[in-house]
């Protein structure tokens, strides 16, 4: 005679037998195991269910409950140790993946710019902003471009100011500055008004050492119109320092001297560094001369075409490798086309 | 040009601070390039110095003026003496070894006690003895048993000048007690001068530049001797034979002089100026230059007397004649050409005008009777002389940048009178005056809307007269318009439009650059247009760099032996015709690069050992000749260099292999695709610099845009490389990039799934890869969306001479999925096509 307390009890101890052989499961596949033992088809709680017909009809929904009630305890109990297994196999995966991060990082090819590639886009950027445009011009120039259109007659005391390669060929010369452009762009636009930026390669005769070089960038601005003031270039220069300095920074213009300006000026900006107290970088003076600018004289307004009476404008020059040896400490200017990886992988 | 603070107070006052006048002087053009403190006070920014500062401050409480009033002989030292002195608060003792001391030995009490630079204890002075300018402080010691713990100065110890065999002797009005600073402390500007400032070039020129700025007047020097000599008249006479080499020249003269040491003030001010003493009357002439701008020359007058046979000198100015010959007074002898402006006599030439002396009229310690030229001369002329024979002097730098001829008269006049003051002799009176060529000093005429035009700040008519009249200009005002006489001392001012704008200038100067308000650009904003071939160029820089390239910019200076390096030994290309430098720098840099090869070859050489992995691009313009131009043509050229392991080193990976041909080829597949330019092809190459089996060239549009490969082992040789292979990439980027496409339309991305299939075929070695890629595409058509090559393979099993081919193919379409039916019908056309036109066999 099956007792129902019997029946229940049976189910009880194969509940509590379950349980505590669960306890002992670690892993995954003791889990599958436990699974098999007491959830497939042959463990005891679902014996219950098979033999179910054995048991006596009043006993029948009694044990079929009891033994519902014990495969549920045990699936839900089978869910939470399977989570905690999983979290445990997990938690030990990722602590045996533990890796040295300080071990250094694989180097990724990666190429870059040249660094005054980079210096004359930024310079390029700012001013077309200010719509002017980038205008080229060649590098082999005649005398006359080179000088005589920019007011430098021959034998003129100014001409001291450049040391000039000469070709092989009587009146030609390698550019020492980007201004021939200047009568190239007027001269192709006249009348019309002119807002042009002259970048490329200068040539002076000297001696190479770390301040100087037979073969430097330059950047020359040049802007023609009607009414076109000092003023205007005071604002349209100082926006642009302030822009490529990143910061409100003061300038000053000093008189200067250029045969294709006039007035002429230099224009310096306190050190962005120290801010103006002085430091090695403005050697103590506080002051960075930044660029050369003037208006632009009216022998060369009229050899570009415009009348001088009727129209003005400026023009500046400036050398991006100076304005990245600020910006960047560069002690000598070989560095530029010496291109040694250990200088270039720093940009 | 060095400006001494005390002889530039001569003509102005100045109430300012060193570096505020410094900083007056920079604003008007004048940029002070350093301070040299010979005494005075250093000046002290909170941390910055706006200028360089050199020199030594003389302490006010360690340096005072002292009065020596008895020299006894030291005990026990001959060489020594022991000197009485008052400082001011009490008698001491003084050791000292000064030579100029011993003639008052013993002497007892000195009648006329001697005024000297004393310094105390711990005084910091230069070391007399020491060469060069070494600082040293005066501590208290035993000199052969005496003590001695200060000491009298020496202008050396001072930091006057070179001078450390006597000590400084002061004037015997010089105030006992006095600190040195204040009684003799001086400093010097060194002044950078404007080519178009040279009539600031003296002590009078800065003095009027800082007047018309503060506002103080302007000194000029007096004349101080009377004139009380015979008429000049007679003695001398001037014959110009071209005016416009010689607009002027003025003589004087002056009688029974004795050239001799000059007053320690003179002396002290040439000093400080750069200039060397000599004797009154070459110090005179270089007084005078210093001071008012005006270069003159003493003669020996009695020399020229005898060359002409007694009689009265003619002084003769003309050009000298191709290759005439010049002893100069530094006794060198000057060949020159027609360029050269000449003084004569009727003997021959006496000197080389306006830039120096002839050694033989010279004026020495035994002249009696100068003859005092102040002339004036053609700048060009002078320039080009100055230029020919390298021959840089005081004169011709002023000369070659014009000096108006109206100061040569004035210049006469302050020489004789320096010279007669300092050394004696009587001044003749008058002078010999031939002025043929007088400059006639432009009168312009500005109006208030022009300065307003060009400098945006409005000036009312008086504003602007005031201004100019500070610089000395005569004005008139009419209305709103200012007539400016241009003042006879500057020859910078144009005539006309150019007048105007240089008034413009003299008035943005003085105003001060610095009080013109900034504004923005009203004008009209020309048409805007934009630079394609930059942009392009830029796009292929920004291609290049994100397929890990390093760009690089580098020499177009080079030599043609360079550039022959990129040929096999043997083959050179100096026979080739370069844009070729007169005045090159050195014989490597002596020509305009042909190529950009070598380049970055140079570039790749010099770091083959600094990195295992180089890739390297530039874009830089090449210079060709192009016959019967004078002008070469300019144009760029795109070239890139690899060489070394195909990916980094990193410590856990095993070495990657190395770079070859097709990682070039994948590169420049990837630039042209990039692009968008189409239907590019390559073509094997036969180029003296590569590997005749690993080179190609590109060809776009029936024209060769690139040449590539590896560099032939013959040209690699020639460079410094290691062991791995140099591929090389030069691209004619104005061919390139004008083929770009302005626009490109994509292909859309289709939704319905493709269909991957792999083929491979046998084919013989003669069919190139490219054919077969090209048939496959051709036959697929829409619906053959990718092919892939993924492997090559020969064997014995294939046969000789014969290869197998294996192909990734997708196959897909944009409006529905593809059947099994359309996908095999496809696969079997291409396969028959193979068949058919190149022999393919079907690998199963």
């Amino acid at each position: 005679m099956v007792e129902k307390t019997n029946i229940l009890e049976e189910l009880e101890r194969i509940k509590m037998d379950a349980l505590s052989a669960l306890a002992q499961v670690q892993d995954e596949e003791a889990l599958q195991t436990w699974r098999r033992a007491y959830l497939g088809k042959s463990a005891p709680v679902m014996q219950v269910f098979s033999n179910i017909g054995e048991v006596p009809k009043e006993l029948r929904r009694d044990v079929g409950q009891g033994a519902n009630q014990v495969k549920q305890v045990l699936e839900s109990a089978l869910e939470e140790r399977a989570a905690y297994v999983r979290e445990a196999a997990l938690q030990h995966k990722l602590t045996s993946e533990k890796i040295d991060v300080t071990l250094p990082g694989r180097k990724p090819i990666s190429g870059g710019l040249h660094p005054q590639t980079k210096v004359l886009r930024r310079i390029f950027q700012i001013f077309a902003e200010m719509g002017f445009q980038v205008y080229r011009s060649r590098e082999v120039e005649s005398d006359e471009y080179n000088f005589e259109l920019l007011n430098i007659p021959a034998y003129h005391p100014a001409r001291d100011m450049w040391d000039t390669f000469h070709i092989n060929q009587p009146g030609v010369v390698l550019r020492t500055h980007t201004s021939p452009g200047q009568i190239h762009v007027m001269r192709e636009l006249a009348p019309n008004p002119v807002r042009a930026i002259l970048p490329g390669m200068c040539y002076r005769y000297e001696q190479i050492s770390a301040r100087s070089e037979i073969q430097f960038n330059q950047v020359e601005v040049v802007a023609v119109g009607k009414n076109i003031t000092f003023g205007d270039m005071k604002g349209t220069l100082n926006g642009f320092v302030r822009r490529l300095f990143n910061r409100d920074v003061h300038t000053r213009l000093r008189p200067s001297y250029f045969p294709f300006t006039e007035p002429s000026a230099e224009m310096d900006v306190e050190c962005f560094v120290c801010g103006g107290k002085g430091c090695s970088v403005c050697k103590g003076s506080g002051w960075l001369e930044i660029l050369g600018c003037g208006m632009v004289h009216p022998t060369v307004l009229k050899n570009g075409g415009y009348d001088p009476e009727v129209y003005s404008g400026f023009a500046a020059g400036m050398g991006p490798e100076r304005i990245s040896m600020l910006l960047h400490r560069i002690e000598d200017i070989r560095y530029f086309w010496g291109n040694d990886v250990r200088f270039r992988s720093q940009f | 040009m060095k400006i001494p603070l005390s002889w530039l107070k001569d003509y102005i006052n100045i109430n300012l601070g060193l570096e505020d006048l410094a900083r007056t002087m920079t604003m008007v053009g004048l940029e002070v390039e350093e301070i040299h403190v010979v005494g005075l006070p250093k000046p002290e920014g909170q941390g910055r110095q706006e200028f360089k500062i050199t020199g030594l401050a003389w302490d006010p409480e360690k340096f005072v003026v002292g009065q020596i009033n008895e020299v006894n002989p030291h005990p026990d030292a001959d060489r020594l003496v022991l000197c009485q002195l008052d400082d001011g608060s009490g008698e001491i003792t003084v050791l000292t070894g000064a030579p100029n001391l011993f003639e008052y030995k013993g002497k007892g009490r000195l009648e006329k006690p001697l005024k000297v630079a004393y310094a105390k204890e711990g005084a910091i002075l230069y070391d007399g003895h020491k060469p060069g300018y070494e600082l040293t402080k005066l501590k208290r010691t035993k000199i052969r048993g005496v003590e001695s713990f200060s000491m009298v100065c020496s202008e050396k110890e001072l930091g006057i000048s070179d001078e450390h065999e006597g000590i400084l002797i002061l004037d015997a009005d010089a105030p006992t007690g006095k600190p040195l600073a204040d009684y003799m402390g001086d400093a010097v500007f060194e002044v950078s001068i404007l080519p178009n400032m040279i009539r600031d070039a003296c002590m009078i020129g800065v003095a009027r530049e800082l007047s018309a700025v503060t506002g103080e007047p302007l000194k000029m020097p007096q004349r101080s001797v009377a004139v009380t000599g015979p008429a000049i008249e007679g003695k001398a006479s001037i014959q110009i034979t071209d005016s416009t080499l010689n607009p002027r020249f003025v003589l004087g003269l002056l009688e029974d002089v004795k050239p001799q040491e000059s007053p320690y003030w003179v002396q002290r001010r040439l000093r400080l100026a750069g200039m060397r003493p000599i004797n009154t009357i070459v110090d005179a002439t270089n007084y005078v230059m210093l001071e008012t701008g005006q270069p003159l020359h003493a003669f020996d007058y009695d020399v020229l007397k005898e060359r002409a046979d007694g009689k009265a000198p003619t002084i003769i100015t003309r050009a000298a004649r191709d290759g005439e010959k010049l002893m100069t007074l530094d006794d060198i002898e000057r060949t020159l050409d027609t360029n050269a402006i000449l003084v004569t006599d009727t003997a021959g030439p006496l000197s080389l005008a306006g830039v120096m002396g002839g050694l033989e009229s010279e004026v020495t310690s035994k002249t009696k009777n100068v003859l005092l030229e102040g002339a004036n001369w053609n700048f060009i002329n002078v320039r080009r002389t100055t230029t020919a024979l390298h021959l840089n002097s005081e004169a011709g730098y002023r000369f070659a940048r014009a000096i108006h001829p109206e100061l040569a008269s004035w210049g006469v006049e302050l020489g004789l009178d320096r010279m007669a003051a300092w050394g004696g002799g009587q001044i003749a009176k008058g002078l010999v005056d031939e002025y043929p060529a007088p400059v006639n000093d432009p009168v312009i005429s500005i109006s208030e809307d022009e300065v307003t035009r060009k400098l945006g700040i409005s000036l009312t008519a008086a504003q602007i007269s005031e201004i100019l009249s500070r610089l000395e200009f005569t004005c008139t005002i009419d209305g709103s318009t200012v007539s400016a006489k241009t003042p006879p001392h500057r020859m910078d001012i144009g005539t006309g439009v150019i007048g105007k704008a240089d008034l413009i200038e003299e008035i943005a100067r003085i105003y001060n650059y610095d009080n013109i308000p900034e504004t923005r650009l009203a004008a009209e904003l020309p048409s805007q247009r934009n630079n394609p071939q930059l942009e392009l160029e830029e796009r292929v820089k920004d291609l290049m760099v994100a397929m890990g390239f390093q760009e690089v910019i580098t020499y177009r200076l080079t030599s043609p032996e360079r550039e022959a390096r990129i040929l096999p030994d043997g083959e050179d290309n100096t026979e080739k015709t370069y844009v070729s430098l007169a005045n090159p720098i050195a014989p490597e840099r002596s020509v305009m690069r042909q190529n950009l090869l070598s380049s970055v070859l140079e570039i790749l050489e010099r770091n083959v050992r600094l990195d295992e992995r180089l890739a390297i691009f530039e874009i830089g313009s090449i210079f060709l000749p192009v016959e019967g131009q004078a002008l070469p043509e300019e144009s760029n050229r795109l070239a890139i260099t690899m060489s070394g392991k195909r990916f980094n080193f990193a410590w856990d990976l095993p070495e990657s292999g190395e770079l070859d041909f097709y990682d070039l080829k994948g590169v420049l597949e990837n630039l042209l695709n990039h692009l968008q330019v189409k239907d590019y092809t390559f073509k094997p190459v036969s180029h003296p610099s590569y590997h005749p089996g690993k080179s190609a060239e590109v060809i776009l549009d029936g024209q060769s845009v690139a040449t590539f490969g590896e560099l032939h082992p013959r040209v690699k040789q020639q460079y410094d490389f290691l062991e791995p292979a140099v591929l090389v990439a030069e691209v004619d980027l104005p061919v390139l990039l004008s083929l770009v496409p302005l626009s490109f339309a994509i292909t859309p991305v289709s939704v319905f799934p493709p269909v991957l299939e792999d083929i491979a075929v046998v084919v013989d070695e003669a069919v190139n890869a490219d054919q077969l890629e090209a048939l496959i595409r051709q036959t697929g058509g829409k619906l053959l969306a990718d092919v892939q090559l993924f492997d090559v393979f020969r064997s014995a099993q294939i046969g000789e001479g014969k290869k197998s081919m294996a192909y990734s193919l997708t196959y897909q379409a944009q409006d529905h999925t593809l059947t099994a039916e359309e996908s095999t019908t496809l696969r079997n056309k291409i396969i028959k096509r193979l068949e058919r036109e190149l022999g393919a066999k079907l690998r199963s």
